[in-house]
């Protein structure tokens, strides 16, 4: 028995606090399951505090209405699932090259197209790494649960800011829409997380404003002046500017939770509501008197490859439960050796992976 | 207001302009130039936002403050930029591909009222990339794409702008002398403004139509598409709509968690897994966090899912939940422990769990909902007779105070304490003379 002070809170809830709690002042999106609640909550609480909530005409236009407010100085947020991602596509194009500080709740839900819109799913998280033209880097952070979406939104909004480029925040159906009991200290205090510098990489996007200095911004190739260029040198230097700020701070960027044994042979990597899924079944099986080690990928991507290989020692096999058709583990496959076995607990049937299904991958079932 | 005029807001370095010879495009961008400084505006004060296509290299002739985004999409950027700052003035300069690919945009901030300024740049086909034919292009022209003649017929873009509510609208030519003034009286309007500025694209659309000053006035008499102001209305813009929406919001007050405090303890050991399956308006959902909320009240931890179908009011409701001496790290039910179904939509939808059950689960059931095919225990839901006049209406209610009474979870006053706490006052006014048939 624990006397603790609970909250009900469900994700969508916790997701727009965070929001609010980081100073987002602008919101635009467009319905779609499972992110309207966000949306909801947002248009009611922004007017609240003098803050804008706006609903677009479709998903294209909410997301360029957030850049063009963030070049006016506002701190934006905006939401949406699978379908709604595929129309952001361009305009995430737009923010990278833009370099527009902007924060993208993914509740995602199975597809492909409109799939099963009140299902959960992980199907997105390569499209999220990959979603625009170019390939350049994007940062995606996952929680596993209402406390995690809280923290992990307001660090988005960190992470938005310092690096100058969308951050997503990649939840599902359960995690957005369900209505856990949490401890109301687990929603004051973030977890032991490395803090996020307050700086900022480059330098702070600075707003058009009246009496400011003159700004020139574009989505095309340009010079610092923010003006068209051809220039091959102007261009390769931009360009590799835009991928070395994520990529050159890695460390920076990793965040997971380990829970590593000593003996174990075994690892399992999940993240997302399949993570939980995960602690379910490594308390089982350690109940049951066998060894096993895990770990919780907050940070999806940049990967963190480091942290990933520092956890690999003695291990022989590892298993990625994951609610799509092995997106992750073949980022694992990347950064092991050949020595090590790979097994995949995957679902792609509307229902959440189980902690006996991971348990029978342990028993090599 | 500028404190020192500018003799002109073009960026005089970077001329000549790059269009083509003849291209009206620079005669429009001088009229924009002559207007702001007749407003003696700041550089500052102006952001212009361009689309995609010839008129998108326009940013760079310009001193003022500049955005070039996609194709298509500049209303949505100038939009989000006014939202945030309204002292800025915005301004979108947009083809009439833009028009097209982005119409959609275009019909929704002049219905939204949204105060920008659109100017579009009308030369009837796509420049940019040789010629091809656009939403404006007139019937039976010749373009890139319509080599046998266009069978299309041509969108009026200020029309469309004028129907759907925009509060400023004119058509004119890239030639009106008077073209600074009435961009001005746009600019100066409280509200969404467009201007489809009708000229000609000397590389393509002239030579292959013999589409001339003359003929393009001509084309405009014909079309019945008069030059002019179109609609001045004083509907609010949406700035000042919703200057009035943060007025009202400002009164409430914002959101913040539903606290519990632990009031009651409870005995359970291990997690219960928990289902109840009914239909749509039996208020299923509500009864899953009444138990989610009385366990909680009692120390224990909980999550409660919910299913529905897209469309309220009919079909199933489900509610899940699970109950947890520890915090649930798994919330799925695929074998549950206990079951309360109280309708046949809920009994269809949970089939495949019940299916699934064991002899360790327990299933209550309504009266009249047929055979139940599970290895569970099945055992009929009996309420109070006394109850049994508010039973149809309430039957959610009697469902948790019954399973509250058997499963023996938490205290019975928890389920009670919830129901003051959580539920509306009306509504927890109708559960406590449900609770008390069963004291």
């Amino acid at each position: 028995m624990n006397n603790q002070r609970r909250e009900m809170v469900d994700g969508a809830s916790a997701i727009a606090r965070g929001a609010l709690d980081a100073g987002c002042n602008y919101f635009a999106g467009y319905p779609i399951t499972p992110a309207s609640g966000i949306l909801s909550h947002m248009l009611r609480e922004l007017p609240k505090v003098g803050g804008i909530g706006f609903q677009g005409e479709d998903e294209i236009s909410s997301l360029g209405h957030c850049i063009g407010a963030a070049m006016a100085g506002a701190t934006v947020f905006t939401a949406t699932s699978g379908p709604g991602l595929s129309l952001y596509s361009e305009n995430l194009g737009l923010a990278i090259m833009m370099e527009v500080p902007i924060v993208i709740a993914i509740s995602q839900r199975l597809g492909p197209s409109t799939g099963a819109a009140t299902a959960s799913a992980q199907g997105d998280i390569q499209f999220m790494r990959w979603g625009t033209t170019g390939g350049y880097p994007m940062i995606v952070l996952s929680p596993t649960n209402i406390s995690e979406s809280y923290h992990l939104t307001k660090r988005a909004f960190k992470l938005a800011k310092r690096f100058r480029t969308p951050v997503f925040l990649a939840s599902d159906k359960d995690t957005v829409m369900t209505t856990e009991s949490v401890s109301v200290d687990a929603m004051k205090h973030a977890p032991d997380w490395p803090e996020i510098p307050n700086g900022i990489i480059k330098k702070a996007l600075d707003p058009y404003r009246v009496d400011g200095p003159i700004h020139h911004y574009t989505g095309s190739s340009h010079n610092d002046d923010g003006h068209i260029t051809k220039d091959p040198d102007i261009i390769a230097t931009l360009n590799e500017q835009l991928r070395m700020k994520i990529e050159s701070n890695l460390d920076e960027l990793s965040l997971v939770k380990s829970d590593l044994e000593a003996g174990a042979d075994t690892l399992m990597v999940s993240y997302g509501v399949s993570a939980r899924s995960m602690d379910a079944a490594v308390n089982k099986i350690r109940n049951a008197g066998n060894k096993v080690s895990s770990m919780t990928i907050y940070s999806l991507w940049p990967i963190p490859e480091k942290t990933i290989q520092d956890c690999l020692t003695g291990i022989k096999r590892v298993i990625v439960p994951e609610m799509n058709h092995g997106q992750y583990l073949r980022e694992i496959e990347r950064l092991v050796n050949r020595d090590i076995e790979l097994i995949g607990v995957n679902r792609v049937d509307t229902i959440l992976i189980t902690p006996e299904e991971i348990i029978g991958a342990y028993h090599g079932r | 207001m500028a404190d020192k005029i500018l003799d002109t807001f073009i960026a005089e370095e970077n001329l000549p302009y790059a269009f083509c010879p003849g291209c009206s495009h620079g005669k429009i961008l001088e009229a924009l130039s002559d207007s702001l400084k007749q407003q003696g505006l700041d550089p500052s004060e102006v952001v212009i936002v361009t689309d995609i296509g010839c008129v998108g290299l326009s940013d760079k002739y310009f001193v003022t403050h500049a955005f070039h985004g996609l194709h298509g999409r500049a209303i949505t950027y100038a939009s989000g930029i006014k939202m945030q700052n309204p002292d800025l003035k915005v301004v979108v300069l947009i083809g009439d591909g833009g028009c097209g690919i982005g119409g959609h945009h275009l019909l929704n901030a002049a219905r939204l009222n949204t105060d920008i300024n659109v100017l579009v740049f009308n030369n009837f086909n796509f420049g940019m990339t040789g010629g091809q034919h656009s939403v404006t292009t007139p019937l039976d022209s010749i373009t890139a794409t319509t080599t046998l003649g266009s069978t299309d017929a041509p969108m009026d873009i200020a029309g469309t702008a004028q129907v759907n509510g925009g509060g400023f609208i004119a058509r004119a030519t890239a030639f009106d002398k008077d073209l600074p003034e009435l961009i001005q009286k746009a600019m100066n309007h409280d509200g969404f403004s467009l201007i489809d500025t009708w000229e000609l694209c000397t590389a393509y659309f002239v030579p292959r139509n013999d589409f001339g000053r003359k003929e393009m006035m001509e084309y405009m008499d014909s079309m019945q598409m008069t030059s002019g102001v179109l609609q001045e209305t004083d509907r609010p813009s949406f700035q000042t709509s919703y200057k009035n929406i943060q007025k009202q919001a400002s009164e409430q007050s914002p959101m913040s968690g539903l606290v519990l405090d632990t009031k009651f303890s409870s005995n359970l050991e291990k997690p219960i897994r928990i289902i109840l399956a009914g239909a749509a308006g039996q208020k299923v959902v509500s009864a899953g966090n009444l138990l989610a909320s009385a366990a909680t009240l009692s120390g224990l931890w909980t999550s409660r899912r919910a299913d529905f179908p897209i469309t309220i009011q009919t079909g199933f409701s489900v509610a899940e939940i699970v109950i947890s001496p520890e915090p649930v790290d798994y919330s799925g039910i695929v074998k549950p422990d206990i079951v309360a179904i109280i309708a046949q939509e809920g009994k269809a939808k949970i089939s495949r769990l019940t299916n699934a059950m064991e002899s360790t689960g327990t299933i209550y059931h309504s009266e009249d909902l047929g055979d139940i095919d599970s290895e569970a225990n099945i055992i009929p839901l009996v309420f109070p007779d006394e109850g049994k006049r508010d039973m149809k209406k309430n039957i959610s209610a009697f469902t948790v105070a019954f399973l509250t009474k058997e499963l023996n979870i938490f205290p019975f006053e928890a389920l009670k304490e919830a129901t003051r706490q959580i539920q509306k006052p009306k509504i927890a006014e109708i559960n406590m003379g449900v609770f008390a048939y069963f004291e």
